[in-house]
Order: structure tokens, then sequence, then C-alpha cells
């Protein structure tokens, strides 16, 4: 089996890859279904993987890593549709290469380039981190990718930039979901630029050591591990630096629901739920949920971005 | 219809099976672990599309009858309300078990939070004593006073409703088919009523 041997990661403590790769078929090929095509065997899985080389960056958590299966059909991802699972089939026709970002607002050096040319000046590292949903769902997933700050750095953003807006490609013909109005397209999602230049913010172009999936978010997307995943904006096609505050998705939605900070913060209910637990997907029926941590369990890291701030107010 | 009672038992066998599939295809795909990344959502949700469905169906048969004037929609009304039962309690018990793992703290520090659990809970809650004095017996004894008490599953019906629409996140869609099925099913009673009184 493969053991993987990252300077940081203490193997012992994540699920070994053939396994999470192989969970659910030993279950069926126990209950005596024939084995689905879909998922590598354990030969391929042994084989050498796209990123398997790649180095564990910092930061990267010692935890349980959620089963590629379970993390790759379970995707919010309103582009395609509302349905967790159909966005897997639904997003296949997308065309995610040649992918280009345009790069607009408050920055030296702006202007449309290209996602090869963005890749060759980032050294891909791998992060495992834990993922929380607003929805109180969470998974663990080793992302493939670079630090956003580094990249953001280099369009070198003035004094005056004060934000940083992403925004989700929109092209009702491929992505159905935009021809409803789920949300008001396109996708759009910002941080503070000292959110945005913190180590842990990550642009993630792979996971499990591959490719991002395209329901996923692929060729990129944003991961922000100490806010809820819808900060985590898919398939970006445009970063603008801007002095304003920018009007995001699910905020212009329903301001009330969803803050722009959107912190995981367990102590601030969601209007219409708890968030003081979050299920673990792929656990058993029986498994009880897991309490939320404050920041997602980064306080360490991050609390310092929001010293002397209400977070009750700005959730 | 001149059916047989054989007939009759045949045709409520077939029926009462067909109602119990739902909760059997979910038991076999838990056995096989089959429930997705979030087997407890996945149990949690169908229970309870299936508790509405069924709700749905048993509000059908009266105005079914009237619309027919057949009398045989009702002989399936007290199958089909405790098939509504049946399910609503499984969707409260996976909510109870499975998602508070009994747990008093939980259930203090999390449903007084999210108001669309306690509209689910007051459905559960309505729904009870229906199931309870639905048999022939109870319903005897009761006699008009039966009838009244079962006027409770209109005000059941919009709070199922109200439930669904207050738990979803965006797309609206499916609770609005509901909401627009519950609204005909209610909506012929009122107009029957008004017509009666006027």
């Amino acid at each position: 089996m493969l053991i993987k041997e990252k300077s940081t990661i203490l193997s012992s403590e994540i699920t070994d890859k053939a396994i999470f790769l192989n969970r659910r078929k030993i279950i069926k090929a126990a209950a005596g279904l024939s084995i689905t095509s879909l998922l590598p065997n354990t030969a391929t899985a042994e084989k050498a993987k796209k990123y398997a080389q790649v180095p564990s960056g910092p930061y990267s958590a010692n935890l349980q890593v959620t089963s590629i299966e379970d993390a790759t059909n379970y995707t919010n991802y309103y582009e395609f549709s509302t349905n967790k699972k159909d966005s897997t089939i639904l997003a296949r026709p997308l065309k995610t290469s040649p992918w280009t970002i345009t790069i607009e607002g408050e920055a030296e050096k702006t202007g449309e380039f290209n996602l090869e040319d963005i890749l060759k000046n980032n050294p891909l590292e791998e992060r495992i981190y834990r993922f929380r949903c607003v929805e109180a769902w969470s998974m663990v997933v080793p992302w493939i990718g670079f630090p956003l700050g580094a990249m953001l750095q280099q369009f070198k953003p003035t004094a005056k930039a004060k934000f940083a807006e992403f925004t989700t490609l929109y092209n009702p013909e491929v992505m159905i979901g935009q021809r409803g109005k789920s949300l008001d397209w396109p996708y759009v999602e910002a941080l503070r630029i000292d959110e945005a230049m913190h180590p842990l913010a990550f642009i993630a172009t792979g996971m499990y050591d591959e490719d991002l999936p395209k329901q996923n978010g692929a060729p990129l997307r944003l991961v922000v591990p100490w806010k809820y995943g819808f900060k985590s904006i898919k398939a970006i096609v445009k970063i603008r630096f801007s002095e304003t505050m920018p009007a995001t998705a699910w905020n212009k939605m329903a301001a009330g629901e969803y803050g722009f900070y959107a912190n995981v913060n367990p102590h601030v209910p969601h209007p219409r739920w708890s968030q003081s637990r979050e299920r673990i997907l792929g656990a058993s029926i029986f498994t009880p949920k897991r309490k939320t941590e404050l920041f997602n369990g980064y306080g360490e890291q991050v609390a310092s971005l929001y010293t002397g701030m209400d977070l009750k107010k700005h959730f | 219809m001149h059916l047989s009672r054989t007939h009759w038992v045949v045709i409520k066998i077939s029926i009462f099976l067909l109602s119990l599939t739902p909760f059997l295809l979910l038991v076999n795909d838990t056995l096989r672990d089959q429930l997705g990344a979030n087997p407890v959502e996945t149990l949690h949700f169908t229970l309870g599309d299936w508790a509405l469905r069924f709700l749905c169906i048993t509000l059908a048969l009266t105005p079914l009858r009237k619309l027919l004037q057949q009398s045989w929609p009702i002989r399936f009304r007290r199958m089909m309300g405790l098939f509504a039962y049946f399910y609503a309690s499984l969707h409260f018990l996976v909510y109870i078990l499975l998602d508070l793992s009994l747990s008093w703290t939980h259930f203090i520090d999390e449903v007084p939070q999210s108001p669309y659990i306690l509209v689910g809970l007051l459905t559960f809650l309505l729904l009870t004593p229906l199931a309870l004095s639905s048999s022939k017996t109870i319903q005897k004894r009761l006699g008009k006073h039966w009838l009244q008490l079962h006027k409770l599953v209109y005000i059941a019906g919009i709070s199922a409703i109200t439930h669904y629409l207050w738990l979803v996140k965006s797309d609206i869609s499916e609770p609005l088919f509901y909401s627009a099925v519950m609204s005909i099913l209610l909506g012929t009673r009122l107009i029957l009523y008004f017509k009666k009184t006027t």
C-alpha cells in the first residue's frame, strides 16, 4: 500500500490513501455488487498520481482525510445544480483549458493572464485542511495548489487595494444552473486584503494528488479554511482589487443570513439553524456530530486579523 | 364498483406494500452504505419527503370522492394517513436519535434557534392525536368530535409546508410545488365550505 511520506504530516494520522480510495468499493464487494468503473482500482491508486511528489506545505493539519468519493460527490455548485450529487455529472462539459484570469482594479499589473503562466510562477504544495460548510457539515481535503497571497503579490496591488474580489465564470450555456435565479449570477466572493494575504488562504488547482475535478471548482478555486465554504469560490475568471467592500453573492441574497466575513463560529447561529456542531462527511450514521471550533480550528493563526471586532455583529 | 371482499383485501395489501417500499429501499441503502456522503441527511430528507407526499395523498382522497362521486377513495384514507404518520415518525426519530444523539443539551442548544425545526415538531405533534384516534372503535366512541379533531390535519398540512419552505436555502421550487398541491387540496375544502354556508 502507498504510504505517504511528506515532511510535516504523520502518515499514521491520516487515512491511508489506498483505503480512502477504496472504502466504498470494499463495502460494495462485500455486498456482492459489481465494482464501479468510476473508482480507480488499487493498482492505479498505487501508480504515480500526478501530484504525488508535491511537497506538503505549512499549516497542513494532521486530520483524517475524507474519502475522495464523498468529497467529489457532495458539492454545492449552484452554477450547475442545487443538488450536491448532480453537479458531478452536469459539470463534465465545462471546458477548463485554456483558461484565462482577468486582473482588474487597484494593482500595477492588470489585464488577462493565462492560467499556465500563473502556475509557472507559483510552485505547488499540498495543504490538508478541514472544510466547514455553512450547512453544518465538514470534510477534510488534501488540496494541491499555492498560497493566494503570493499569487496576488505578483500583480502588485497598490495601497488603495483594501479588498480582493473574485468572480466565477458566467456561461449559462454550460453552467445550466445559471439559467435560473437561485443566485444573482455571476457568483462573486471577496476577502479583506489582509485576509487574502494571510498564509492560510489558498488557491487550489488540485486535490487528492490529481487535478481539481470540475464539480469541485476546476481549474482553480479559493480555499479559505477558517471561513464557511461559500467563501471558497470556484472556477475563478476574474480578480479585482478594490478600495470598497464588494457585494458578494450569498450576502446579496440574504444579508441577515450570510455575512461578508462568514468566519466559522459556533457561537453565532445562522438565523435558521445552529452552528454549534457539524456532520462529518462519510461518517457512519451512528457517529455523533463533532463540535464546531471557532475559526474552524484555525484561531491560533487567524484570530489576530479580527482583534477588536465584534464577531457577533460582523458575522 | 362491485368488488368482492377478497378483491378489496388484495388491493389493500398491494397498496400497503407499495406504500412501504420507500422505507424498504432506505433500509436496503443503509445496509449497503449507499446513502452517499451524508447518510443521516439522506435518511432525514427522504423520510420527510415521503411524510409530506402521504399527507398530500391523504388529503386528496376526500376531494377525489366528491369528484368521482364514488366512495372507494375513503377506504384508503386511514391507511394513507397512517403511512404519513409512519414516515413523519421516522423523520422525527432520525432527527432525535442520529442528529441530536438523544441529547437534551443539544436539543436545548439547537432547537429553539431553528424556527423551521419548531414548526416541524408542531406538525408532528398535530398528527399524533390523529394517528392515535384512527381506529374504528375510537372513531365511533368520539362520534362527531372525531371529525372536529381530524380537522387538525389542515393545520398540519400548512405547517408541514411552512417547515419545508423555511429550511431551503435558495432554490424553493420543490417546496413551492408542494405548496401548490396543498393549496389546491385545502382550497377545494374552503370553496365547498363557503358553498355550504351561503
